[in-house]
């Protein structure tokens, strides 16, 4: 993908020198694209009025103490919060001509306004409480195989490998997850099985792209449309005859975590999962810590940035990437699992369903840092859980552009506040000893 | 493509080729990111080496077999005969007839052969006769009717394939078929029922150009966010994908905006007679004029590559955008350019599917994955316009003989996908297949001493760019 060092549009992004040596490059994107979209969600205001009140239930019954619901008048909410977010548009402003970057916090202050807002908007009116925890909990749970495809992602692609594959890493895993999961009636072995498959699917993307040098885009689509047909072919003609003995798994149990689980808003969110989302909690910053603070982070860092420079140190590149995509293929196949061990107790044909593409479009939203794409895997869950809750509440919106808003969304940040994402150098390309 | 230097002896601009160019070509080529190229070089190289120096006639018999079986094709045919192998095994493993022999293998090991015989046999038989010509058919204009079914079913993924192919030599990876495919449907479906009283030609007319704009328009969007602001374009066109699609989803779902009239379901109303690509050979068969369109886009895409400046800008940039840059060439007009054209090419795609191949009105799933198909046609076909005329085909054969397949043998149509991706994954790497074959591998000649690069050290890419 050596389109991402494209260097175009130079003349958007001026360059002064400031203070001597220091040079601070500003750009209007992130002031225009936040104004972009308070205009957006002041023209849904004024266009689609919505009177009465929104409840937010913050407590569940198992909680130390109760939160009250609190009842806010919908559309005033709104455009308060509306008011706040011109607020920080205009630090993001004043930042801009200040030449200074729009700071972390008034971003992340905007879009946390902007959507409390959009929640009392969205749910004003309607008699039904709008669930704090079911929003987020459900947020967490669909973000597991996004997070675990794009921790996938960032491990392969920090040792130069492009991993177009994930989908078919998940996929693969659902699939073995769900014959092993019901042969052993363990979802232990189901989530062990769906690692070694994942691997697997790895392992030929890392044969063709490191033995074979075969372009790494090429291998990664190719290998997409290979385990879509495979598994769809092994379910139609071996699954669905036999659905009770080879398509039917035991699903991982919810393990409440003693007293963390009893904290409002927080423990039914975090500490009311199954071992497979406390296994996320551990892997993300495990990832970031083994690729970050160990000697194999360093080396796997190294071959994916100047694979020559690694291997005169005596680092053994093709080895390295090697593993590296094995570790990336066990990792991916954990968020395969979750689909038939955790989520449902069956596989379905493509059940996946794009999955591996948004694993990868959050590892690159997340700039191939792992904690970052983390993040971005759970924005997008979020975001897809929101759609859930506002079609129970009751939303005034065609349930489509509620569907459609991650993807806006996602659309407006990587334009205005991720901008130019900058890939491991050496990424793509396969890697020769002279 | 990757930013290696991939040479292409014919970009010389009508310098003569000579055997050390050809060497140091081939050298540099990346046979994954142009398949095509290996085998021209070969070609090339094996015409002038039989003229230079004719060897004793036993000696030039061994040479020619040599260079037959080391050829380009070689790996090809390799190819397909191990994906056909892996599709056969497929279908003999979850075979009844051949789990029900096996049981008695060692007893009787005939019956099992038989009846492996039975299953691979019958399903190829059936997959041909569905793909090519019909033996069943009473007359030969009956038979014929499968070939045109696959030309129908090529025929967007050529025009699609070819809108891939170009963003990708451009450096763009365009995955963005599905949603600009979804928002031409949906122009040129608009046009095509909702305007009325507008004459024949005319009013295909207006539909095509409305469709191809749209899609040109959305993947114009990509295009121009990335040389903006350097979002990537492959996060930004998958999501372009998903508001594709819902918000054609939201179209057919409202009443008065593309949902037919007195239906709850989420399609449009047929297209109106005028609106119509016309049958290419008669009503008969199903292939239509998109088919032609599709071909004339294949010599306009040929041209804009090999004989146009703009097209030698997009593979500048494609190459070594830097190196573009230094040589004068605004990245960021390319980049938006380029996606204009692929998108419009893709929008070719989805407006022959709702014009030509499905005109009783279409639902939001009008894109049937044709928009991830074009990237296998794509990849298959090398890149090259001629390469994704022949992908095309052979995935429309393929597509075709697959449902053919699955209706008279009961074997799911997924098996295509397998056997078309191993197709892909095996071409892309030749080393393997002639490992597996035994077939010699193109090493270096031991006439001349091996080549050093030369100080530059640089790739014709390179070297085309500044020069």
């Amino acid at each position: 993908m050596s389109a991402t060092t494209v260097d175009g549009a130079p003349a958007t992004v001026p360059e002064r020198p400031e203070r001597g040596r220091t040079v601070s490059t500003v750009t209007w994107k992130a002031s225009i694209a936040l104004a972009v979209v308070l205009a957006l969600y002041a023209l849904l205001l004024l266009l689609a009025p919505h009177e009465g009140d929104a409840r937010f239930a913050l407590s569940t019954a198992g909680d130390f103490f109760q939160l009250p619901v609190y009842v806010v008048p919908g559309l005033g909410t709104a455009w308060l919060c509306g008011a706040v977010a011109l607020v920080m548009l205009v630090v993001s402003v004043l930042a801009t001509r200040a030449r200074r970057r729009t700071p972390l916090w008034a971003t992340a202050v905007f879009a946390v306004f902007l959507l409390v807002g959009f929640l009392a908007w969205a749910a004003a009116g309607s008699p039904r409480d709008l669930s704090v925890v079911g929003l987020l909990g459900g947020a967490v749970v669909l973000a597991v195989p996004l997070v675990y495809g794009s921790l996938s992602g960032v491990i392969g692609e920090r040792a130069g490998i492009i991993n177009i594959a994930i989908e078919s890493q998940l996929l693969a895993g659902a699939f073995t997850a769900a014959v092993v999961g019901s042969l052993t009636h363990s979802p232990w072995a189901g989530l062990v099985a769906a690692m070694a498959a994942a691997a697997l699917v790895a392992l030929v993307l890392a044969v063709f792209t490191i033995t074979y040098r075969v372009n790494q885009i090429i291998v990664g689509v190719v290998l997409n449309v290979l385990v879509i047909g495979l598994t769809s072919f092994f379910y139609s003609l071996v699954l669905v005859p036999n659905t009770e003995t080879l398509n039917t798994t035991v699903r991982f149990e919810r393990i409440p975590i003693p007293f963390l689980e009893r904290i409002p808003v927080i423990g039914p969110v975090l500490f009311d999962q199954t071992i497979v989302v406390y296994l996320m909690f551990l892997v993300v910053p495990a990832v970031w810590f083994a690729l970050f603070r160990t000697r194999w982070g360093l080396r796997l860092r190294a071959v994916g940035e100047h694979p020559r420079a690694a291997d005169t140190v005596g680092i053994d590149v093709l080895r390295t990437r090697y593993r590296a995509l094995l570790i990336a293929g066990a990792v991916g196949g954990m968020g395969g699992a979750f689909y038939t061990v955790v989520s449902i107790n069956q596989f379905n044909r493509e059940m996946t369903a794009g999955a591996g593409f948004i694993a990868l479009a959050a590892m690159i939203f997340g700039k191939w840092n792992p904690v970052r794409a983390a993040l971005a895997g759970l924005l997008f869950g979020f975001a897809t859980n929101l759609q859930n809750v506002l079609a129970v509440v009751g939303s005034p919106v065609p349930s489509q552009f509620m569907l459609m808003l991650p993807y806006l969304v996602t659309l407006f940040a990587v334009a205005g506040l991720v901008g130019r994402s900058r890939p491991p150098a050496a990424l793509a390309t396969p890697y020769t000893k002279e | 493509m990757s930013a290696q230097g991939t040479g292409n002896p014919e970009d010389g601009g009508g310098a003569e080729p000579s055997e050390d160019r050809l060497e140091e070509a081939l050298e540099h080529v990346d046979p994954a990111a142009e398949p095509g190229v290996v085998e021209e070089i070969e070609q090339e190289r094996a015409r002038e080496g039989v003229a230079e120096a004719p060897p004793a006639p036993d000696e030039r018999w061994r040479e020619a077999f040599r260079r037959i079986v080391s050829g380009g094709w070689a790996v090809g045919l390799g190819a397909m005969v191990l994906a056909v192998l892996a599709g056969s095994l497929m279908i003999v493993v979850t075979d009844e007839n051949v789990q029900a022999a096996a049981q008695y293998f060692f007893s009787r090991p005939g019956d099992t052969l038989a009846a492996v015989g039975t299953a691979v046999g019958g399903a190829y038989s059936a997959m041909f006769q569905g793909a090519v010509y019909n033996f069943g058919a009473d007359s030969f204009a009956q038979g014929i009717r499968p070939l045109t079914q696959t030309l129908t079913n090529a025929t967007p993924l050529i025009a699609a394939g070819l809108g891939i192919a170009l963003a990708f030599r451009a450096g763009l990876l365009n995955i963005g078929g599905q949603g600009q495919i979804l928002m031409a449907a949906t122009a040129a479906g608009w046009i095509g029922f909702g305007v009325t009283g507008v004459p024949f030609p005319l009013h295909l007319l207006l539909a095509l150009v409305g469709g191809i704009l749209a899609g040109a328009l959305w993947a114009g969007i990509a295009g121009l966010l990335k040389a903006r602001t350097g979002a990537h374009e492959v996060i930004v066109t998958i999501m372009l994908n998903y508001v594709a699609y819902y918000l054609l989803s939201y179209f057919l779902a409202t009443p008065g905006l593309m949902q037919a009239p007195g239906s709850a379901n989420p399609k449009t109303p047929p297209m109106q007679e005028s609106a119509i690509l016309p049958p290419l050979l008669g009503d008969r068969y199903p292939l239509h004029w998109g088919f032609v369109l599709a071909l004339v886009a294949v010599v306009v895409v040929w041209w804009l590559l090999n004989r146009s400046a703009v097209g030698f800008s997009y593979r500048a940039v494609g190459e070594n955008p830097r190196a573009a840059r230094v040589a004068g060439i605004d990245v960021s007009r390319a980049t938006v350019s380029v996606m204009l054209v692929a998108g419009a090419l893709v929008g070719l795609a989805g407006v022959t599917q709702v014009l030509g191949t499905v005109t009783t009105g279409f639902g939001a799933d009008i894109d049937a994955g044709i928009g991830f198909d074009a990237i296998t046609v794509a990849l298959l076909g090398g890149s090259s316009p001629v390469g994704v005329l022949g992908a095309g085909i052979l995935f429309g054969a393929f597509k075709a003989g697959g449902s053919a397949m699955q209706a008279a043998e009961g074997i799911p149509i997924e098996i295509v996908l397998v056997v078309q991706s191993l197709i892909v994954l095996f071409i892309a790497a030749p080393p393997l297949v002639r490992a597996i074959f035994r077939l010699p591998q193109p090493g270096p000649r031991q006439k001349r001493p091996p080549r050093r690069r030369g100080a530059g050290g640089a790739t014709t890419a390179t070297a085309e760019v500044s020069a």
